[in-house]
């Protein structure tokens, strides 16, 4: 099969970028994605071009590493998958795809399909963690986790932190994935002492760091390849309510410098 | 751990009202208490116009018990005021906030999983104030209308409506308050933290339900009055 590429090709951070037409021809449709791509640049190299530039890492859907915008959906038309996961049988002789990166101010374009996501790991290190004591390995079950909790933290947990959900966001809002991070955390009793600290600043850091805010709408859910529910935000919500009006203790991590 | 990368994010606030409305959520939750609030005034306005359909005495012994308890009506006027000044402001601030969260449009964009009506919110928005200001003008205060008479509403009311232009606006702009409704409804529990497999299908169903009955109740007046149900 044939198929006409719209790529969105900038050089760095600072170029202004375009979009670039490219035919990909005879492309197998056991391919990813991603290998399609890989094809298209091995010609590209050979004509002495630059090869598109794209994220990617593990390729089997549970790195996070790879992901971008396919006519405008994020990850492209597949369901719960990355972009690592869409196989080019889902596409047909002729079809017309745009490629895009991930837009939003606090993903800066790094080459072409590839965006910088430190402000994700930012997030994260503002209260996306929990205290332990170190020394002696506990006890096993030692700390009873009801199984729903677990079940729930788990599914939460099973963000890759990919970004398609600020990429779907018309907000361009990280809401989902400061949720699913609150959630995965908070619902366990090792998440608990930080629990209401944790809320207040990785809120706070996503609203730092660019990202727009949650307008209840649901592109992310629909585009999540972890499949995260809406429901983690209302969760984040609750946790952050209750902390800024309860809380006895300041927030974590650099309320006093 | 680096401190220093998240440093000064949380900090620099004198108090806790000042550090909850920083954050979106706590914009948000202002937008959804205030909220609450307005969507409870359009169910009383509601209850109040629908006796339009009880007849002239019973609609105008109504309006003249309100005017008869200040109290009353100064004091919703005021919850009301403070309600819609919050819900815009903060409405345009987490506007703005968008805006600058994507400087860089997309080509393609397919937002097909959100509803028309999440998606419109800042359309119907401010349509739905122009229209409260247009709508105290016509009814309250009775601007540029020789034979207006604020004691005799249910007179100004079948007056107006007869008028196919005023009443098509009227039921234009109680199209577009229920789609408001429709997203506002549901999303004020989403908000607030209150999301749970077991009741958020419900409270989906009773927003939209909720939504099309205020809409349908409201536009039931124009129409009556057009149809010629409604006369004087």
């Amino acid at each position: 099969m044939n198929l006409t590429l719209h790529v969105w090709r900038q050089n760095s951070a600072s170029d202004k970028g375009r979009m670039v037409r490219y035919e990909a021809r005879d492309v197998n449709p056991d391919m990813s994605f991603l290998e399609m791509l890989d094809v298209v640049n091995e010609e590209l190299i050979l004509k002495g071009d630059n090869p598109i530039a794209f994220d990617h890492d593990c390729r089997e859907g549970v790195c996070g590493s790879c992901g971008f915008m396919i006519n405008g959906v994020a990850h492209g038309p597949s369901h719960g998958t990355a972009v690592c996961q869409l196989h080019m049988r889902h596409y047909k002789d002729g079809d017309v795809l745009f490629l895009e990166p991930w837009r939003a101010r606090a993903f800066p374009v790094v080459k072409d399909l590839y965006v910088d996501r430190k402000a994700l790991d930012r997030i994260i290190a503002a209260g996306g963690y929990i205290s332990v004591s170190t020394g002696s390995a506990p006890d096993g079950n030692a700390i009873l986790v009801p199984k729903d909790k677990s079940d729930r933290a788990m599914d939460a947990a099973a963000c890759i932190g990919c970004g398609a959900c600020v990429a779907a966001c018309p907000n361009a809002s990280a809401a989902l994935f400061t949720g699913a991070k609150i959630s995965h955390l908070g619902l366990l009793p090792q998440g608990q002492p930080e629990r209401r600290q944790r809320a207040l600043s990785m809120v706070a850091q996503a609203a730092a760091e660019g990202f727009g805010h949650c307008t209840n709408i649901g592109e992310c859910e629909a585009v999540c390849p972890k499949e995260i529910k809406l429901e983690v935000i209302a969760r984040m919500n609750r946790d952050f309510l209750k902390a800024s009006w309860t809380s006895r203790q300041k927030p974590l991590a650099g309320s006093d410098g | 751990m680096s401190i220093q990368m998240s440093a000064t994010v949380v900090g620099g606030h004198p108090n806790r009202a000042s550090r909850f409305y920083a954050a979106p959520i706590g914009k948000k939750a202002v937008m959804a208490v205030t909220g609450v609030v307005l969507f409870g005034f359009v169910l009383g306005h509601l209850a109040g116009n629908l006796q339009v359909f009880e007849g002239q005495h019973q609609l105008d012994s109504y309006a003249a018990f309100l005017k008869a308890t200040p109290v009353l009506l100064w004091g919703t006027r005021l919850v009301l005021l403070v309600s819609v000044i919050l819900h815009i402001v903060a409405s345009i601030q987490l506007t703005q906030m968008k805006r600058a969260a994507r400087p860089v449009a997309y080509a393609k964009k397919n937002n097909s999983h959100s509803s028309f009506a999440s998606r419109t919110m800042m359309w119907s928005g401010p349509f739905i104030a122009f229209f409260i200001a247009f709508h105290l003008m016509h009814f309250t205060l009775g601007t540029g209308q020789p034979n207006f008479n604020g004691a005799a509403v249910f007179g100004n009311i079948v007056q107006a409506f007869q008028s196919p232009l005023v009443a098509f606006f009227y039921i234009f702009a109680m199209l577009l308050l229920g789609t408001h409704l429709h997203h506002g409804l549901y999303s004020m529990f989403q908000t607030l933290g209150a999301n749970h497999p077991s009741f958020m299908p419900v409270i989906k169903r009773v927003a939209a339900l909720g939504a099309i009955l205020i809409t349908a109740g409201f536009i039931a007046i124009p129409v009556a009055v057009l149809a010629g149900v409604i006369h004087t």
